[in-house]
Order: structure tokens, then C-alpha cells, then sequence
């Protein structure tokens, strides 16, 4: 349950897992099933602070992607997980469904053919709605759209929930974590890996590279780089309560080559989000929003819902997709035995991660890797608890067992002080930590008001100065000591 | 040992700041019996706490005050008025009847009823989502509120070289604040071509300091992965869009928004409320009551205030209408809508009756030099100079009023036209 900095490093392992992002993370828990010697290390101070934090959070419906290819085979496999993954680590899912609009007559056979292919997969209940239909379901929606595609098994999470469920069950059942911990090199000697990094030398006899955007850099410290990343910067905007239900569904348009276009996202927890826009960028640390990409945005989302306005955006971000050449998924053995990538885990990557996981598991097992079932596997993790989503009674329960669910630390999104300090005894170590886990501060203040009761229960928490809390990890601190001497300035 | 809770109250006030304390003398002067503030924080003052400066009271108490004082003389009448005050105690939800779903870090889950409640849980400020600044998402960016919070009440600062954006109140008062505490206050960007906060505070805070005001500026992009390290600051054309190519950069660690504030009407708007888009708050009759009959608004969640002492003088008012509604009094309903004309941004309340001598706050949408009010067409008040950082404070005869009866009363504001 901890960063793991102050482990001993200098272990050897069965399987190291490079990246914690939803990949990694689901990779690690499929692999604690089995009686292996487990890490998993990851370069943010957190899980799923990379791409996954910034995903859109949708499990697509099954039908997008052809089975040709990879993504397309693994993506409905995947969906169809996703429920009881939910159940057993209790992070949010709602299957709301989508629509895909035709907004143009040659949209329509566009409409035809994917419902076609999402059969042809088993996807269930694929259905194209009227005109008439679309009002009835969706009358906040444009009148001009001509068609529409509905998949009921599309689905919303959010991802970076998924990624501390994922990481606390697998860490349960044995499977260690180390945040903070870029990898700097990789050595192979006979068949064991020696991975350097600023907390010491990992050894592994396998290395599963789960590294998103830099999983190319990573496998060329192996010289197993047969494949480039590229990434594609996609900016999201979410929006104000105010129009929270305005939409039900998943709404997409037509896609074009290179993204799904620009959706209206009803988030899991109601807010409606919108985005991504879809850029080829050449700095992998670019997650900067852009007066241009929220101009495209609300441009394409106009076209089909007008009571949507710019002026909802209470806060926007910006992600990194990891495209590989191949425009599919890299999963395999590379050129270096023992090596394997994971990699180019681009749309409809979350969706599948749980069957990348299962798959990966296969592949092992084929390459040799002895897999024993452990006897005592939990697939259940015990928390965490929402308040926001208790009902009267267990509100009452639950504050009689512990009072600190009777204050409210963040009053936008009623995140009370219990679930921040388990937040925090469950591995949060930043402001962004507990952020994504409670949702103290997603709200309209945006953290105005609930800033400084954070990080002063993160301080209490984990004994550090209110000047050491992080926003991210080092070099985010939030806030500086009072200088001594004061004086006016430079007499300017 | 705490007292234990009634169940049962006259009026329930929402909110423990000026307006929620000034509410509860209101609803004490009205004669009911059973008053109770419920308050988020550990003790009641709401954002007093944190604005050391003075400046407080010059209306209201004749002379100045910082702002611990001035919530402070106001917690000892309600207290010495036998007011309960309910602390560490949040309001999730009031139900049509009246009543109120409360969770309290003392008493657990509470419900109470409430013959009438006053809504005072006062705004929030405008965020960086709410005007898309494009750029990185570092540490290093927060509001105006936050920093004060943080120097004031805990003790540290939010960073050593500050930019502001936004040249609202707090904004003005951190600039002094930070230059104070020996922070570099490299300036003040103001996407408007005038500025947002008082004159006063203008000038004691910024010209006094030497820190520069840039109207017609904005940020255009923040650098920086981890910690803000630069911004890039860009003129505005009329349309306030920015000319990138006339920018510059400036390096700093901090950003502080200062950039608006908005009344929190989460409840309200659960409620159902009927709201009015241009103050941001719950519409009101001129006792001040929403439009759920029982259900009063006061201070900075009917509209933003730019001064305390008048938050205090009409939360009084809207306690005293809460508590008379409590126990059983009727005044007459309003006769007489008011609606804003030209060049008024908003009006409050939204609607008259002749009974008695009416109040009216107003604010300006842009400057204007050598004006006249209008109010129909028997009322007219000049004006050397009108700005939408001043809320323009009116006081209405019955005589006049009653002149109008069922009528709509416009408002508006003209140039005065040369001689």
C-alpha cells in the first residue's frame, strides 16, 4: 500500500511489469493469481498518472474496431469484463450505451457497416434509430441528425479509478509497486534483466514493457525497439453541472482516419465531458490544452447538441494517445527473449486492458512461464467508500462508526474527511492522488475551498510540511515557507 | 458536552459568514424563538476569517475594521441573542417542506424542520476551467481565495514570484499582500479595459506598491510541467481575443486567478429555485423571499456584493422577513417587476410592493462618466461616474411606487447628453 521507496531494492523477480498505467495494472493483477515473484514499476509518483489519468474513460461497446485487427478481437473480450471488475475493486460503471450519429447521407452507410461488423463480432443489441426515435431518446440533441447507431453494451468508468483498484488487489495478493522509479537502463546478462533505477537494481527474468508513451525508448534499452511510438494529443473540457443529464448516451459522430471524432461524454460520476481532439505531437511530455483545440471542440459538438456552450467548461485537460506505426496493438515477444512488449495501446486500449491482461497471462504460459494458481487469490478489494453514493442509512451507519464521515472535506462533490484518509492509507501521496481517488476538488470551486484541508490531512498523514505536498510528485509543490526577512521588495 | 439539537426551529440560516449572522439578529428582531445557523467551518466568520486587512465597516459601524473584527462584533450579538450555532456541520440537501438534511462533524446525520430557512452560504470563485486558459496544468495555478487562505490562516506562501490575472477584489488585496510578504508581484493582467475591483483598493494596493495594472491583457498560454515557470501574456482586441502576435512572456512560479465570483446555489438550484442568469442567484421578492414561499436569500449568494456592510444591512432585513414568516406574519406581495434596462447588468430584488420604503442594488455593465438613472418614467438620479466594480445602492419612496401598481419598472442608465 505504499510508494515503496523505502523497500529494499535489489530483488529478483519472476515477472517485473514496466508502467503503471491501466495496462500494467491490469497485467498485475491477472499475474497475482499465479505463484510468481511480482513488481510492478512505474516512473510517476502514482499509478495511472500518465495516459490513463487523462483517458476518456469509455468502455466502448465492442463493435468500433474490425476484427482484423488486435485491438478490434480484444476490444469486445474486453468489454464484457468490465462489469465484474467494477463489482469486485467498487469503482463506478455505468453501461449508458451509444449512439453514433449520421449527420450526412454518406454517413448512413458508414452506420450500416459498422453495425454489421459488431454483429459479425456477437456484440448484442445493435440497433440504427429514426430521426424520430433519436428526439424521443435524446431531445437535447440536434433535429438535423439523420440516423443513428445504438449499442447498448458501451459503457463509462473512471480510468484512473480503475488503475488504483486494479494495482491495490493485485498488491493484496502479493504483487509489489514502485512509484517514483523511472527506468534508466536495461542490462541483460544469460536470462536475467538487471532494470536500473534511482531506487536500485531490479532483477527479472521476465520484463513485461507496459511503458504507454515511451514504451519504444524503453524497448530500446534492450534493443528490442522494432516498433516506434508516436503520440496523438487529445484535449477534453468538462463541463458544469448545469447541464448534467442532458445527454444519456455515449455520443459519437462518424470517425474520421485518425480519432472517433469528438464526443459528449455523461462522465460516471454526471458531469458531461467533451472531447478529445486528436493532434500529432513530437514532445512526449506535452499535455498542454490550446485555444485552437477548444474552438474544434465546441465546433463539432455544436453540430449535434446546441445547448451545449463553452462557457459550462470548468476544467479542461489534455492526454497522449501511444500510436504505434502499425496504427494496432504491439503485443508479443521482441527480438530479446524474456522481453515482451505491450505497447501502441491506443482506442480502444482501456477497453481491452483486461483482456490484454488474460492474453499476455496466455502468451507466458505458451513461452514457457510456469503459472500455478495461488491457493488464496482475493479478487475483492474492501473499499473505497463514497459517501456522495450512500444512502441515508448508511450515511447514519456509516458516521457512528467513524465520525470522520460526518465532515465534509470537499463540498462540491461531498467527499467527506473519512474517505480522504483512506485515500490516503490507500496509497495516495498527492494532491492529484486523492483527487482522482475522492474526487475532493474535481468539483465547480475546482479546489478552491478544499485545497488546504487536503493537504493538511496529507501533511497529518504522512508527517511531511504542508511545503513538501505535491501536486504530482517532486518539483509540484503547492506551496513555499514565509521567508523571515520581510521587506517590501526592491524599492521599485 | 454540547447541547443537544432541537428538531424542530423557527428559522434555519445556511451559512455562518456576515449574511447567515446578520440573518440570524434579523430573525431574533422579529420576535421568533428557535434560531440556528448551520456553518461548514469550525467556527462561524465564513471568509472574514481569512481577510486580515482592514477596510471592513466604514458604512455600517461607522469606522474601520479588519475583517476578524468584523465578523467578530457580529458572532457576539448572535451569540449574546441566544443564537444556536451548529459548526463543522454541512447542509446536503433541504427538502420543498422545509426539511433539512444535515451532516455535522458533532452530531453525526441530522434532520431538522424548519419553519422558514435563509439561504447565506454566500460564492465561489471563478476558476481557470471557466475561461479555458490554454497551456500546461502545473502546480503553481490557483485563485485568489486559496492563496489568501494559505498565507493567512496556515502560514505559507503560494510561491515567490507572483502574476495576476484578473483584477478582481482579492486579487488587488493578495497583490499588497504577497509585496508584503516579500514576494516579487510581477503584475496584474485585466482582460477588461477597466478594472474589476474597487478604486480604493486599486490604489492601496497596486499603485502604492508600484505593481502595473495591464488592461485589455490576458494569459494566452502557462509553461511548465511540474510548477508554473512562465506565462505568456497577450493583448485583447474589443472582442477580448488575444493578439499572440503582440505577446510577451513573463517568468514567475505563481498564477493567481482573480477573475469573478460566483454565488453558490447548489442548494438552491436543487431546491428548484427560480434563478436569475444575471446575478447568478436565486430571484427574490422585496422581502428578499425566493420562490419557494419560506425560503429567504441574503449576501453573496443572491448576488455579489462589493462591500460587507451591505451584505449585513440586507441579510438583517432578510432574516427579519424570515423570522415574521416563521411565526406567522404577513406583509403584502409584491405589485411591481423591475427589470433592467440599459446598461444594467442586474437589479435585486426583481420585484416591488409601495407598503414601505424599498432597497435596490444594482450594478453597471460597463463605466460610465456623467449619467443618469432612470427608474420609469417619474424617477431620475445623475451621476458623476458609475462602475461595475460598484454596486449602485437606491432607496425608493413609497410615493413613488405606488404610482405603479402592476406595472414593469424599467431601469436604465444613460450618457448624459451634451448641453
Amino acid at each position: 500500500m505504499n510508494s515503496g521507496a523505502e523497500k529494499i531494492v535489489g530483488m529478483s523477480y519472476d515477472v517485473v511489469i514496466i508502467g503503471g498505467g491501466i495496462v500494467g495494472c491490469a497485467l498485475a493483477r491477472e499475474l497475482s493469481r499465479y505463484d510468481l515473484r511480482l513488481a510492478l514499476i512505474e516512473k510517476e509518483v502514482e499509478v495511472g498518472f500518465g495516459t490513463s489519468k487523462t483517458n476518456s474513460g469509455i468502455i466502448h461497446s465492442g463493435h468500433h474496431a474490425s476484427p482484423d485487427t488486435l485491438k478490434g478481437r480484444l476490444e469486445w473480450a474486453g468489454n464484457q469484463r468490465w462489469s465484474d471488475l467494477a463489482r469486485d475493486l467498487k469503482f463506478g460503471f455505468k453501461r449508458i450505451g451509444e449512439l453514433l450519429l449520421a449527420l450526412q447521407p454518406e454517413d448512413l452507410h458508414y452506420l450500416q457497416l459498422l453495425k454489421k461488423q459488431g454483429e459479425d463480432k456477437g456484440v448484442p443489441g445493435l440497433e440504427i434509430w429514426s430521426p424520430q426515435r433519436i428526439q424521443k431518446e435524446e431531445p437535447n440533441l440536434n433535429r438535423t441528425i439523420l440516423q443513428a447507431l445504438h449499442a447498448p453494451t458501451a459503457a463509462v468508468i473512471n480510468p484512473y479509478e480503475a488503475c488504483f483498484g486494479l494495482i491495490e488487489c493485485a498488491q493484496q495478493n502479493g504483487a509489489e509497486l514502485f512509484c517514483g522509479c523511472p527506468v534508466l537502463a536495461i542490462n541483460q546478462t544469460g536470462a536475467d534483466f538487471s532494470i536500473q533505477t534511482p531506487q536500485g537494481v531490479f532483477h527479472s527474468r521476465i520484463v513485461l514493457n507496459a511503458a504507454g508513451v515511451f514504451a519504444d525508448r524503453v524497448a530500446a534499452m534492450v534493443g528490442a525497439a522494432d516498433f516506434k511510438i508516436h503520440c496523438r494529443k487529445g484535449e477534453e473540457y468538462l463541463l458544469d453541472r448545469r447541464l448534467q443529464g442532458i445527454v444519456t448516451r455515449l455520443i459519437f459522430p462518424v470517425p474520421t482516419a485518425t480519432s472517433k471524432g469528438v464526443l459528449i461524454i455523461p462522465t460516471v460520476d454526471g458531469p458531461i465531458m467533451v472531447g478529445p481532439t486528436a493532434e500529432e505531437v513530437n514532445n512526449r511530455e506535452d499535455l498542454s490544452t490550446s485555444f485552437a483545440g477548444a474552438a474544434k471542440i465546441f465546433a463539432a459538438v455544436h453540430q449535434y447538441c446546441k445547448a451545449i456552450s463553452e462557457r459550462d467548461t470548468i476544467t479542461e485537460f489534455a492526454g497522449l494517445r501511444a500510436v504505434a506505426e502499425t496504427n494496432d496493438f504491439v503485443i508479443g515477444p521482441s527480438p530479446v527473449k524474456g522481453f515482451f512488449n505491450v505497447a501502441g495501446i491506443q482506442s480502444p486500449g482501456l477497453t481491452a486492458a483486461p483482456a490484454i491482461a488474460t492474453y499476455v497471462t496466455e502468451m507466458l504460459r505458451c513461452e514457457g512461464l510456469k503459472l500455478a494458481e495461488k491457493p488464496v487469490w482475493k479478487a475483492e478489494i474492501d473499499g473505497p467508500f463514497r459517501f456522495a453514493r450512500m444512502t441515508q442509512q448508511q450515511r447514519q451507519a456509516a458516521i457512528l462508526q467513524d465520525p470522520a464521515f460526518g465532515r465534509i472535506v470537499c463540498r462540491c462533490e461531498a467527499v467527506t474527511e473519512a474517505e480522504v484518509r483512506y485515500a490516503i492509507r490507500h496509497g495516495a501521496r498527492t494532491l492529484d492522488g486523492v483527487k482522482f481517488r475522492v474526487r475532493a476538488g474535481m468539483g465547480r470551486c475546482q479546489g478552491g475551498f478544499c485545497t488546504m484541508r487536503v493537504m493538511a490531512l496529507l501533511s497529518e498523514t504522512l508527517g511531511l510540511p504542508l511545503t513538501e505536498i505535491t501536486k504530482r510528485g517532486h518539483g509540484s509543490e503547492v506551496c513555499c515557507p514565509r521567508q523571515d526577512n520581510l521587506s517590501v521588495g526592491d524599492g521599485r | 458536552m454540547k447541547s443537544p439539537l432541537r428538531s424542530r426551529y423557527d428559522v434555519v440560516i445556511v451559512g455562518g459568514g456576515p449574511a447567515g449572522l446578520a440573518a440570524a439578529l434579523g430573525a431574533r428582531q422579529a420576535g421568533v424563538e428557535h434560531i440556528l445557523i448551520v456553518d461548514r467551518e469550525i467556527e462561524a466568520g465564513g471568509i472574514l476569517n481569512q481577510c486580515i486587512h482592514s477596510g471592513f465597516g466604514l458604512h455600517y459601524f461607522k469606522e474601520e475594521l479588519t475583517g476578524p473584527e468584523y465578523a467578530e462584533r457580529f458572532i457576539r450579538n448572535v451569540q449574546s441573542d441566544q443564537v444556536e450555532i451548529l459548526t463543522d456541520s454541512y447542509v446536503l440537501d433541504i427538502s420543498p417542506a422545509l426539511q433539512l438534511e444535515i451532516i455535522s462533524g458533532g452530531y453525526g446525520h441530522l434532520q431538522l424542520q424548519a419553519q422558514s430557512v435563509v439561504l447565506a452560504m454566500g460564492c465561489r470563485e471563478r476558476t481557470r476551467g471557466s475561461i479555458r486558459t490554454p497551456g500546461f496544468r502545473p502546480a503553481g495555478v490557483m485563485t485568489a481565495g486559496l492563496a489568501q487562505k494559505m498565507v493567512n490562516m496556515h502560514g505559507v506562501l503560494p510561491g515567490r514570484r507572483i502574476a495576476i490575472l484578473g483584477s478582481g477584489d482579492i486579487g488587488l488585496i493578495m497583490a499588497r499582500r504577497l509585496s508584503l510578504e516579500g514576494c516579487d508581484v510581477t503584475g496584474v493582467y485585466e482582460l477588461q479595459p477597466h478594472c474589476s475591483g474597487l478604486t480604493r483598493n486599486q490604489v492601496q494596493c497596486l499603485d502604492d506598491f508600484g505593481i502595473p495594472l495591464h488592461l485589455s491583457a490576458t494569459v494566452a498560454f502557462i509553461h511548465g510541467r511540474d510548477r508554473v515557470e512562465r506565462l505568456t501574456i497577450a493583448p485583447v482586441n474589443h472582442e477580448l481575443i488575444p493578439d499572440l502576435s503582440r505577446s510577451w512572456d513573463v517568468a514567475c512560479d505563481t498564477l493567481l486567478l482573480s477573475i469573478g465570483l460566483i454565488p453558490e446555489n447548489e442548494l438552491s438550484t436543487r431546491l428548484r429555485l427560480r434563478m436569475d442568469p444575471a446575478t447568478g442567484g436565486p430571484q427574490v421578492t422585496s422581502n428578499l423571499e425566493t420562490s419557494l414561499p419560506g425560503v429567504f436569500a441574503c449576501g453573496n449568494v443572491l448576488h455579489v456584493h462589493d462591500l460587507v456592510d451591505f451584505v449585513s444591512e440586507e441579510s438583517l432585513r432578510a432574516g427579519r422577513f424570515a423570522g415574521e414568516v416563521a411565526i406567522g406574519m404577513r406583509r403584502p406581495s409584491d405589485n411591481i417587476s423591475l427589470q433592467a434596462g440599459e446598461n444594467i447588468a442586474s437589479c435585486v430584488p426583481q420585484s416591488l410592493s409601495p407598503d414601505r420604503e424599498q432597497i435596490i442594488y444594482l450594478r453597471v455593465k460597463r463605466p460610465l462618466k456623467n449619467c443618469v438613472l432612470t427608474i420609469g418614467d417619474r424617477y431620475e438620479k445623475s451621476f458623476r461616474m458609475l462602475v461595475p466594480a460598484e454596486m449602485i445602492r437606491l432607496t425608493l419612496a413609497p410615493e413613488l411606487l405606488d404610482r405603479y401598481f402592476g406595472e414593469m419598472l424599467k431601469i436604465d442608465v444613460r450618457l448624459r447628453e451634451a448641453t
